[in-house]
């Protein structure tokens, strides 16, 4: 057994634990702040600089909280719930390339927590997964509030889980004509767009896909309960929806999950669509570790420019309805997806085949 | 497509307002114990017993206010002067004067009925207390010192404003005498506690020639 090997994957899924830790409290701390400049306010100001702890002094008060359990909860699943709620948050991370492979000591390294070659299907898997936490959570508290929550989490994420899956298959389609074959692998959809078409726009898939990323990006913050599709949690129709029962670190996993989505979503559009870490190095001309560490930087830039995307929705647009939610998923997306992905099949194929009478 | 413009035109405005807020140029928020903001010049605040330049009290015990109190929160007992030494110009003199800040409504009746102008009201409106008691104000807390400052129930507090403490508001001063609620051109208030420093008001002919009423 190597090691070495081993100790580079641990290290490697310890940094993107880490760095999804740290998103997660800049991120919400973002949210208020950002939030509160499109309503005139100021925002969080009084812990830290520019009220920066303020996620730090929340989190230590939830650690601080009695975890109250309901009577009627049915206690393996209630307790069950958060964790199921925050691995798959986590899981679906480590499949994001977060910087350019690079070589060290004789070994090649790449900065992502596991390079499966069937990435993309396991993010759709584990964004499936997600939901569970939901539901067992509204089911298991034993109360009506979670359970109206939990039923309507499940109706929401099947209908734009398909959206999301659509729009995916459109990106893999065409991410299979840029190269020697198809892939899952998202490490290999994000080399597969470096370069630029012409001198400046960039491989990035956006552009050939446009139609695609406006509904994957529709349909994920669906897929994370985000405004305007946090019907699962409404906190006006349904108190806190399927964490209403729950209280002190509990809850602050549903917290931590959500946000941990939020950026993890966005990690994907970002890499699906926007060219992940591709992005100027300038190599030769600037010292060799800023050239190093530029791919991260591009990353997170392209994964902010969607979150901020995500803070300003939120601001922007009231709860959809019920039936809103359902004839957009049902009736819009997944026809426009699926319509979508023919006209996209039949202009790859041209371009790869020919036309079918020449 | 109607749709796509609506939600693009609910962006602009969150957007917009993101950058007006940024930019300093919009914000809502007053960060309160730090920065005041300016209150309208006929606020209710709480009440001040005012004196004259020469230090005499105007309040004479004649217990209009409390009678005048709808929530009947004003005790007033008068006494009579000693010769010798008196507090007011007048015969008799405000002996006792409490004011229960818990019941009191705010509606300046007491201003109105207020003969000598003795009682008005400030722009002071920090009066929380921890009991009972210390919201019923003595004379202690609502006489105006000699030198013209509003006493405060507690002077040391950060939360006391000591420009606010100097300007006592009348009310009064901006309805009465002549009971016009539209004073504009006409000068009836002034931003220092005290008596009145103000120009006679003119006379009724005069004032219905300026607002060109002809009641001929």
């Amino acid at each position: 057994m190597d090691w070495a090997e081993v100790g580079i994957v641990l290290l490697r899924v310890i940094l993107a634990f880490v760095l999804l830790l740290v998103a997660t409290v800049i991120n919400v701390w973002a949210e208020r702040k950002i939030v509160a400049d499109m309503q005139s306010r100021i925002g969080p100001q009084r812990a830290g600089p520019w009220g920066i702890l303020q996620t730090v002094a929340d989190g230590l008060k939830l650690f601080f909280k009695e975890s109250v359990t309901p009577r009627k909860a049915q206690l393996g699943m209630y307790l069950l719930a958060p964790f199921l709620a925050v691995v798959p948050a986590f899981l679906i991370f480590m499949m994001v390339p977060f910087g350019a492979p690079f070589t060290i000591g004789g070994r090649e390294v790449v900065l992502q927590g596991a390079d499966l070659n069937i990435g993309v299907l396991f993010i759709v898997a584990m964004s499936s997964m997600a939901v569970y936490a939901v539901v067992l959570a509204g089911w298991s508290s034993g109360s009506k509030y979670p359970l109206l929550g939990g039923v309507r989490a499940t109706a929401q994420a099947i209908s734009y889980e398909a959206a999301m899956g659509l729009a995916m298959v459109a990106v893999v389609m065409f991410t299979a004509t840029q190269g020697d074959g198809g892939t899952l692998s998202l490490s290999e959809i994000v080399a597969r767009q470096a370069g630029t078409w012409g001198a400046f726009i960039p491989k990035w898939n956006v552009f050939p896909e446009i139609l695609a990323f406006v509904i994957f990006m529709i349909a994920i913050v669906a897929e994370t309960n985000r405004a305007p599709f946090d019907l699962v949690e409404a906190e006006q129709e349904i108190v806190g929806g399927f964490h209403t029962e729950y209280s002190g670190m509990r809850f602050a996993m549903f917290f931590l999950a959500e946000y941990v989505n939020i950026f993890s979503m966005s990690a994907i559009a970002a890499t699906l669509f926007l060219g992940g870490w591709n992005g100027p190095t300038w190599e030769g001309t600037v010292p060799a570790f800023v050239s190093a560490i530029l791919p991260t930087v591009w990353f997170l830039i392209k994964t902010y420019v969607l979150i901020f995307v995500f803070f300003w929705l939120r601001a922007t647009l009231p709860r959809l309805r019920y039936d809103q939610l359902m004839m957009l998923g049902w009736k819009r997306l997944i026809p426009t997806a699926l319509g979508w992905i023919i006209v996209s099949s039949i202009a790859l194929g041209v371009r790869q085949f020919g036309l079918p009478w020449s | 497509m109607g749709l796509v413009t609506e939600f693009l035109k609910g962006l602009r405005v969150t957007g917009g307002t993101m950058l007006r807020t940024i930019t300093g140029k919009e914000m809502v928020t007053t960060q309160y114990p730090k920065e005041m903001r300016e209150k309208p010049q006929r606020f209710h605040g709480r009440h001040v017993l005012n004196r004259y330049p020469d230090g005499m009290e105007k309040c004479i015990g004649c217990e209009l206010c409390a009678g005048a109190c709808p929530a009947d929160c004003i005790y007033v007992r008068g006494e009579d002067n000693d010769p010798a030494d008196p507090a007011s110009p007048g015969e008799r003199f405000g002996f006792v004067y409490e004011i229960n800040m818990l019941r009191c409504i705010f509606c300046g009746l007491c201003v109105e009925a207020c003969p000598t102008e003795a009682i008005t009201m400030t722009q002071l409106f920090e009066m929380s207390t921890t009991n009972r008691e210390d919201a019923i104000y003595t004379k202690r807390e609502l006489l105006m010192k000699p030198s013209g400052d509003v006493p405060h129930m507690f002077p040391g507090d950060h939360l006391a404003d000591e420009s606010e403490l100097l300007t006592a508001d009348g009310w009064l001063r901006a309805t009465a005498p002549s009971g016009v609620a539209a004073y504009e051109g006409v000068q009836m208030w002034q931003g220092t506690p005290g008596p009145a420093s103000w120009d006679p008001e003119p006379s009724q002919e005069e004032r219905d020639r300026r607002s060109g009423v002809d009641d001929g």
